[in-house]
Formats: structure tokens, sequence, C-alpha cells
């Protein structure tokens, strides 16, 4: 039943804004090729589904977000680890990223093109920004959350590093660090399309300016849909191994 | 002398003002007792039983157990805490296992002992359960399997069953009574219940609060199997009443 009623909140919402886009396109004086309708919109999906040129793009972007996203949370999760038991040390290096962390990805993105040239790499690292500091905080933070108890149960039970640290403080803070991971997902693909706008030639943040270039706005806008839908796709995968996990954890929600 | 405390001081500094947690407390503990640290709160008892245990370092005096001033909290001392300190991410008969892993024990050495100790505290069948399934006093049934399976010589209780309603805490009084007779420990216990004191200990320690003091130490004269209701039971209770100035004039009169 709470499906259905999803479903229904879905289709309504969808209906809606393609309703809403229909009305604009027709009673708006844009050129057509400027601004499209929903139909062609949906034929230059066809098309480009069709041409192989859609699926080469997705594959792209998804290899460079795995790259980024997933080096980000597993050097964030480690340093936070580290530094959330150590948080004299913590003291010194917050407020450096206090200072880092403000700073949108996109502004480091010619610099890092001057270093890196264009291709694969200046997305890679835009995502791997994005992605890194909520990850690193919530996990310091998290790591300092944790109940005193387990500390000195371990303690008690003879248990030493390494063997604290992931037998003990890693479960016991998981809970929070996973929060920490969704967030930074959402960030980390926002941030993708704009790392391949402009350090890239190929990808779907490339074939939003390259339709540009060719004033093909049906393609433009049948891609960031794309994007969206491969957005939320991403988002509920994530829920879903959280959710094992927890459950793993014994009904801790 | 199993466990010898002497002079054993530690202030705390609260809001700005210092007060006097252990105020040159001495205390001998023979192999096997079972002892009662009975007192109100900040009478010190549980600092007591954290510097026992290792957890806390004294600021003068001395801790010795078998002989040896206390560094840290170790595997042959094992605390049972009132709020049974399981981890909720693993199961019931991981839990037990805990204390195990570090002692090079094949994995199916690990879950025969496990199982062991999961029996005896009586819980049979809930191996594969977290902690947050079970009930209160079934989690710490948990922490005492965990805490039995390493075969510690010492075991300290922080108001174990503090947490727990009367009829379970009842139940469970009765099993670890009956454990630390056939599993021969040595149990220093802390609670501010005085009927649990009386129906556990071999003797109470009574401690007092401002500056945290060991006030007298009474033996209680009861056998092993101790009926709560009885007039001995009713007597030693009296008596401890009595240290904590609780029996009023009419009190006294009613029972004469």
């Amino acid at each position: 039943m709470k499906r259905l009623i999803s479903l229904r909140n879905t289709v309504v919402s969808v209906t809606a804004v393609i309703l809403i886009w229909q009305l604009l396109f027709h009673f708006s004086h844009y050129d057509k090729a400027l601004f499209p309708s929903p139909k062609m919109a949906f034929d230059a999906l066809l098309e480009m589904t069709r041409n192989g040129q859609l699926l080469e793009s997705i594959k792209t972007s998804l290899y460079r977000f795995a790259a980024g996203y997933l080096s980000a949370v597993a050097a964030a999760v480690l340093l936070g680890l580290i530094l959330g038991r150590l948080p004299k040390l913590f003291q010194f290096i917050n407020p450096a990223v206090q200072l880092l962390r403000p700073i949108s990805p996109t502004a480091w993105m010619p610099f890092i093109v001057l270093l890196f040239g264009i291709g694969d790499i200046p997305a890679v690292v835009i995502i791997f920004i994005a992605a890194f500091f909520p990850v690193l905080l919530s996990t310091v933070a998290a790591v300092g959350n944790i109940d005193p108890i387990y500390i000195k149960v371990s303690r008690n039970y003879g248990i030493r590093q390494p063997a604290l640290t992931w037998k003990v403080i890693f479960p016991a803070a998981f809970p929070q660090i996973a929060s920490g991971i969704h967030l930074a997902l959402g960030t980390a693909w926002i941030f993708l399309v704009a790392g391949e706008m402009v350090g890239a030639q190929s990808g779907l943040g490339y074939q939003i300016i390259d339709a540009r270039n060719n004033i093909r706005a049906d393609i433009l806008l049948a891609t960031i849909l794309v994007i969206g839908i491969i957005g939320i796709f991403l988002d509920g995968l994530l829920r879903l191994i959280e959710n094992r996990i927890l459950a793993a954890w014994g009904g801790r929600v | 002398m199993q466990i010898e405390v002497k002079d054993a001081c530690k202030r705390f500094k609260l809001g700005g003002k210092e007060f006097v947690a252990l105020d040159r407390v001495t205390l001998s503990v023979e192999r096997g007792e079972f002892i009662c640290l009975l007192g109100p709160s900040g009478c010190g008892k549980s600092t007591l039983l954290n510097v026992l245990a290792g957890f806390e370092k004294l600021e003068s005096g001395s801790v010795k157990i078998d002989g040896e001033e206390v560094a840290g909290p170790s595997p042959k001392r094992i605390t049972i805490f009132q709020n049974y300190g399981l981890l909720p991410w693993r199961t019931v008969q991981k839990n037990v296992e805990l204390g195990l892993e570090s002692l090079g024990l094949s994995k199916e050495e690990r879950a025969e002992r496990a199982k062991k100790y999961i029996d005896l505290v009586g819980l049979t069948d809930f191996e594969k359960r977290h902690p947050l399934q079970l009930s209160g006093g079934q989690q710490q049934r948990v922490s005492i399997a965990r805490g039995l399976a390493v075969d510690p010589e010492i075991i300290f209780m922080d108001e174990p069953f503090g947490a727990l309603d009367a009829i379970t805490r009842m139940k469970l009084q009765d099993d670890i009574l009956n454990i630390s007779r056939n599993e021969k420990k040595t149990v220093i216990f802390v609670t501010h219940d005085i009927e649990e004191a009386v129906f556990l200990a071999d003797r109470i320690v009574v401690m007092m609060a401002d500056p945290g003091r060991i006030k007298s130490i009474v033996k209680v004269p009861l056998p092993d199997q101790r009926d709560r209701t009885g007039e001995e039971f009713l007597h030693v209770r009296d008596k401890i009443f009595e240290l904590f100035n609780l029996k009023s004039d009419s009190y006294i009169e009613y029972y004469i």
C-alpha cells in the first residue's frame, strides 16, 4: 500500500513537471531548437540510446564517479578513524579543514586542469574533493561520539590496536559514518557534471557542453534528465546497502 | 589476601568544587569472597571499584591484587557494568566470544566455550539474537556470560541490576549467587540496595559520603542459600539500616 501511494505521488509529480514544460513550450516565443518540447527531448533520448552515445557517456561518467567517490570515502573514513581517536591532533588539523571545506570544488577546477590536463583526472579529483570533507568530518564526529563503555569493555578484555579500531570503534561509529557517506554521494554526483563540463572531452557533463555547442537543446535536456535519474538510482542503491548493513547491526535504526 | 587496599585516597573536581571520593580507604578481600560495597551516591563505592578494576588511578595509597600493584584493566578481572556494555552489532554468541578472540583459540573452541556459558546463564537458543532484541535482564546475562567465558579470577560488578525491575533483579541475584559459589570467583559488587547486599554478600562494606569512606564492615552470618523473608535475614538488614540511621523511633516501636 505504501509503495502504491509513493508510486502514485511520483506519477503525479512527474506528470505535473512535463505538463508545465509543455505549456511553457506552447506559450513561449523561443526558437524550437533553443527550447524544445518534452516530446523532442524524449526523441533525442531515444536517438542517443539507439546510436550508443548515451551508454558510452554513462559508462565514462560512472567510472569516474566510482573512482573519485570510492577513493574519497576510503581515504576519509580511514583518516577520520585515526583523527577521531586523536582529538588533540585534530584540533590542529580542523582549522585547515574548515578553511578548505566551504570552497566549492569547482573553484579548484582551473588549477587541477593546469596540473593534470584534460581527461579523467580532473573529474575524478573534483568528485574526490566533494566527497572527502563531509565523510571525514562525519567520521571524526562519529568516533568522538561513541559510547565510552565500548572502549572500557575493550580495555578490560585486552583488545588492543589495530583490533580495537576494526572490531569496536568502526562498527560502533558506523551508523553515523554511513549518514556522512550517504550525504556525500549526492554532493559528489552534482560535482561530477561540473567536473566533466570543464575538464573532460567525454561523459555526461561534456555531453551537455557538446549539445550546447551544436545547438541541440533537445539532447541537452535529455542528458539533464538522465543525470537526474542516475542520481536517484545511485541514492536508492546506497540506501539499500546501508539498510542491509544496519539490519546486521541488530535492528538499530 | 587476594586484594589489599591501603590508605586509598582520591579527589575529584566538580564545577570548581573539590570533593573527596576516597578518604584513606583500607580493605582486604580473601579469594572467593563475595563483597558488597554499599552506600549512598557519592560515597566513593564506584570510584573504589574503578580503581580496583584498573580504570582509574589513586592519588595516594596502594591497591594490590595477588601482591601486585594494579596498573590497568586485565582480562583476569572482569567488570560487569550497569548498562551491560554489549556490542549491539554482534550476536549474543559473538558478544560472549569477544574476550576469547585474543586468546588464540580456534573457531570451534570459541563457539564451544561461548555455548557453555550462554547455557550457564540460561540463554540457550538465544545465541543468534542481537542484544537489542533482548530484555534488560537477558542483556545483563549475556554480559555475565561474556565475563565468565574468559575465566577471570575476580568479577567486579557496578550496580549491575540497577536498571532492572524488582522481580528480574531478584532472579538475577539468585543466579549470580549460585554462579559465584559454583565457579569459585571473588566478587566485588557495588550496590545502594541494602537488601541486595544482605542477600548476596559474605561481608558488606558500608560506605559514607563526603568524604567517601568506609564506615564499617559487616559480616553476614547467613548460609549460602538465603531466605529473603527469614528472621535472620531481616535481623542483618535491620543492623545495616541502623548504620545508616534509617530506623526512625516509630519504626522501632512498631517492631517492639
